[in-house]
């Protein structure tokens, strides 16, 4: 057992914990406020059913941002689709036996790795280059893409130049999640990484990563077009009537009650 | 003219450079006690406003969902920053939609985040300042609710939303806009934005009847306040009086008459604007559209029809139900409200109007797309009507319809640059600069098509192009409402 193993089980855990607390309070927040009115951007689908297609356009294919800007489109969906390939081969550290899949999408992975990097490198170049993108850029969105850019350079790193003990990170992490602390390799490169990565689970429910779940919430896509079909109350709408005279109306849905659409 | 030039027109419309604080002085008149007080606003800035303002801001953020995944969900990509008409029309930067929005969200994050407290300027984060407010008064009276940017986000984020959520904030600490309150407060006490009451209405609709019996020789009716009508139209207060608005009430009058649907106006709700939304006041949002629904109640009729009007026509068909309903005591076999280009469609599909298209012959027309139909409506059952519906009119009324670029109508539709309660002589450069976009393509059409006319079905839009297509070139009266031309090519029976 070395100070290395312990000091980062202990982040591992609190940062894992910030996440999920921090995350679920966040969406918490967004499902219990009420949607006042019917805002869908029309031309909009007027069934759920619809709103479910147009939200897989969104989250799979980021339609709109393709209707915006053909290189910010292609840099971003690149982007997230190689990150979510690695972040699938990283699965192989959690699991024992591996799933098949996730052996299948081992070789995968390392491409999306470069493929990651191009992607976060351009948009980098984009933001400094591009003069209205650098207008709207705080320090915090450089220091987002620095973050990204320095887990995957170091992951690659650890891959094709300084390679580590890999089979000893696994069982460390894999004692993590039968809560015992087994020794973790002290290789600098994986330590960096670990380290970066650990910052970038704790600012999630923090900063502008929220994007992640906020999409899910958006009443501009998540709205079905149907307001003169049916009735969407909140606190905005009309109070009705209550009481022996409006008793006798017949009844359709409750009159005020709030409708989460 | 004004101490301003005029945008160039090109072939193209050009990326802006930016130019930073370009348009910071452009301000509306501040509203005063007389015109906030009808409103619930106080009359002048509070003492104590920032504690006011972000106070307000925390309700809000309670109150709407959509505000608060807005404040938080932005990843500054730069998908919306050239979408906006006013950045093409002034290259201010600040009129990029994601600086706009930075406006308000770098308060929202110094107050509401742990980022923005611990580390303001990392993250973008300020301090509410007098400065800052200034920003807001400038900035957030340069945006038209328009949409545009929203249907570009990949979240979807509606800057329509922050404005509306700034300027309710501002009217809380007491610096509310005088155009648009002080009409609200017209409203409230007459019945209308222009402020005409019942007998002005009685007599320039009794003026419409003899002109339209002197040109068609065909007494058609305009009524007023008629208990026991079919149908309640309710209309924007400028079709009474203002050119080209007025040539498109006595089109309502005309297909009422061809297809023998009994109607009438109300002087109680002899508006259809609805300027509520613009400063983002859903109480008094709702004041006004409940007035719709007395009227409806009180004169018995069967049906809401809304006639041509962009913001208004949000306001009915997307928040009357909500605002004033449920409407279970009208017709059921029609939505509630309908617009009145779908009950011409209607007609026109079931033949039950005669049409001379010829009458048309001597305009080339194309269909402006008003933003708030665009991109907050639906007109018909399916999505996307409110493009072809108004089309499909046209076409039948007219022998030469020519649209614009694809890029500049439909959803991608660029606003007027009079929309949002920008509609007032203290904003007009920033109405002039803002039409840039929508002139670029109008020149295109002219020039390639020899379009000389440009139909829309909003009253904002037609008195702001009424304004500034001399400033680009063309004539005033190039602008025309959908059915005026309908009017014109409509063959009237006598009365039955």
């Amino acid at each position: 057992m070395t100070l290395a193993s312990i000091v980062f089980a202990v982040l591992f855990y609190a940062a894992t914990a910030i996440l999920l607390i921090g995350v679920g309070l966040r969406i918490a927040r967004y499902a219990r406020a009420p949607a006042p009115l019917k805002i869908p951007t029309t031309p909009a689908p007027t069934t759920r059913t619809g709103v479910v297609g147009r939200m897989l356009s969104e989250v799979v294919f980021f339609y709109s941002l393709f209707k915006s800007n053909k290189w910010i489109w292609i840099l971003a969906w690149v982007f997230h689709l190689a990150l979510l390939l690695v972040l699938l081969r990283h699965l192989r550290y959690f699991i024992e036996p591996v799933w098949g899949w996730v052996v299948l999408v081992q070789p995968f992975g390392v491409y999306a790795g470069f493929a990651l990097l191009a992607g976060l490198v351009a948009l980098w170049i984009r933001r400094l280059f591009v003069e209205r993108i650098r207008y709207i850029s705080a320090p915090s969105d450089h220091l987002m893409l620095g973050l990204l850019v320095a887990i995957t350079a170091s992951g690659l790193a650890m891959k094709f130049l300084w390679h580590t003990d890999v089979t000893a990170v696994k069982v460390f992490f894999l004692g993590l999640l039968r809560f015992e602390v087994h020794p973790l390799p002290t290789d600098p490169l994986l330590l960096l990484h670990l380290l970066l990565v650990v910052a970038l689970m704790v600012v999630f429910p923090f900063s502008k990563l929220l994007h992640a779940p906020g999409i899910f919430f958006s009443p501009t896509r998540n709205q079905a077009d149907n307001p003169r079909e049916r009735r969407h109350t909140s606190w905005v709408a009309r109070v009705e009537p209550t009481g022996a005279a409006a008793s006798s109306e017949a009844a359709g849905a409750a009159p005020n009650a709030r409708s989460e659409d | 003219m004004a101490d301003f030039e005029t945008p160039e027109v090109k072939e193209y419309l050009d990326m802006p450079g930016l130019k930073p604080d370009a348009m910071s002085h452009s301000q509306p008149f501040v509203s005063r006690d007389e015109f906030q007080e009808p409103l619930g606003f106080p009359g002048e800035l509070v003492d104590d406003w920032q504690n006011v303002a972000i106070a307000k801001l925390g309700e809000l953020l309670d109150k709407n969902r959509g505000l608060q995944v807005f404040m938080d969900a932005c990843v500054k990509c730069g998908a919306c920053t050239d979408k906006c008409h006013y950045f093409h029309g002034t290259s201010d930067p600040r009129n990029m939609p994601v600086a706009r929005q930075d406006l308000l969200r770098s308060v929202y994050r110094r107050y509401f985040t742990w980022p923005g407290r611990l580390f303001p300027k990392l993250v973008g984060a300020q301090d509410l300042t007098e400065e800052v407010l200034d920003q807001w008064y400038s900035y957030f009276h340069q945006c038209s609710e328009c949409r545009r940017c929203s249907v570009y986000c990949p979240y979807g984020i509606d800057t329509a939303e922050v404005t509306m959520a700034t300027r309710e904030i501002m009217n809380a600490v007491g610096k509310g806009q005088k155009y648009s309150n002080e009409i609200i407060g017209k409203v409230f006490k007459i019945g209308n934005n222009l402020g005409l009451p019942q007998p002005a209405l009685q007599d320039t609709l009794e003026g419409l009847e003899e002109e339209v019996k002197e040109d068609t020789g065909v007494d058609v009716r305009y009524p007023l306040d008629e208990k026991g009508a079919e149908v309640l139209l309710v209309t924007p207060s400028a079709d009474f009086f203002a050119e080209p608005h007025v040539d498109g009430l006595i089109g309502y009058g005309k297909v009422f008459h061809q297809a023998g649907i009994s109607w009438t106006l109300s002087s109680h709700a002899s508006e259809a604007a609805n300027f509520g939304l613009f400063i983002g006041s859903p109480e008094n949002m709702r004041k006004i559209a409940l007035r719709v629904r007395e009227a409806a109640e009180e004169l018995g009729v069967k049906r809401i029809v809304f006639g041509e009007c962009g913001h208004a026509w949000r306001v009915a068909y997307s928040f009357l139900n909500t605002l004033a309903g449920p409407f279970d005591f009208l017709d059921p076999r029609y939505p509630v409200p309908q617009h009145i280009c779908e009950v011409t469609h209607d007609l026109i599909q079931r033949g039950a109007l005669t049409l001379d298209k010829s009458a048309n012959d001597h305009r080339r027309v194309t269909f402006h797309d008003s933003c708030n139909v665009a991109r907050a409506s639906r007109m018909g059952d399916t999505p996307g009507g409110q493009f072809t519906i108004p089309r499909e009119i046209l076409r039948a009324v007219c022998n030469h319809y020519y649209d614009m670029p694809p890029d500049t109508i439909g959803e991608a539709t660029f606003c007027c640059g009079g929309g949002g309660g920008l509609l007032t002589d203290d904003l007009m450069e920033l109405r002039v600069k803002g039409a840039l976009p929508r002139m670029q393509a109008l020149r295109q059409v002219a020039d390639e098509e020899g379009v000389t006319h440009l139909a829309a079905i909003c009253a904002i839009c037609k008195s702001q192009f009424a304004k500034v297509l001399p400033y680009y070139g063309f004539e005033m009266d190039q602008i025309v409402s959908v059915h005026q031309l309908v009017s014109d090519a409509i063959v009237l029976d006598p009365a039955r």
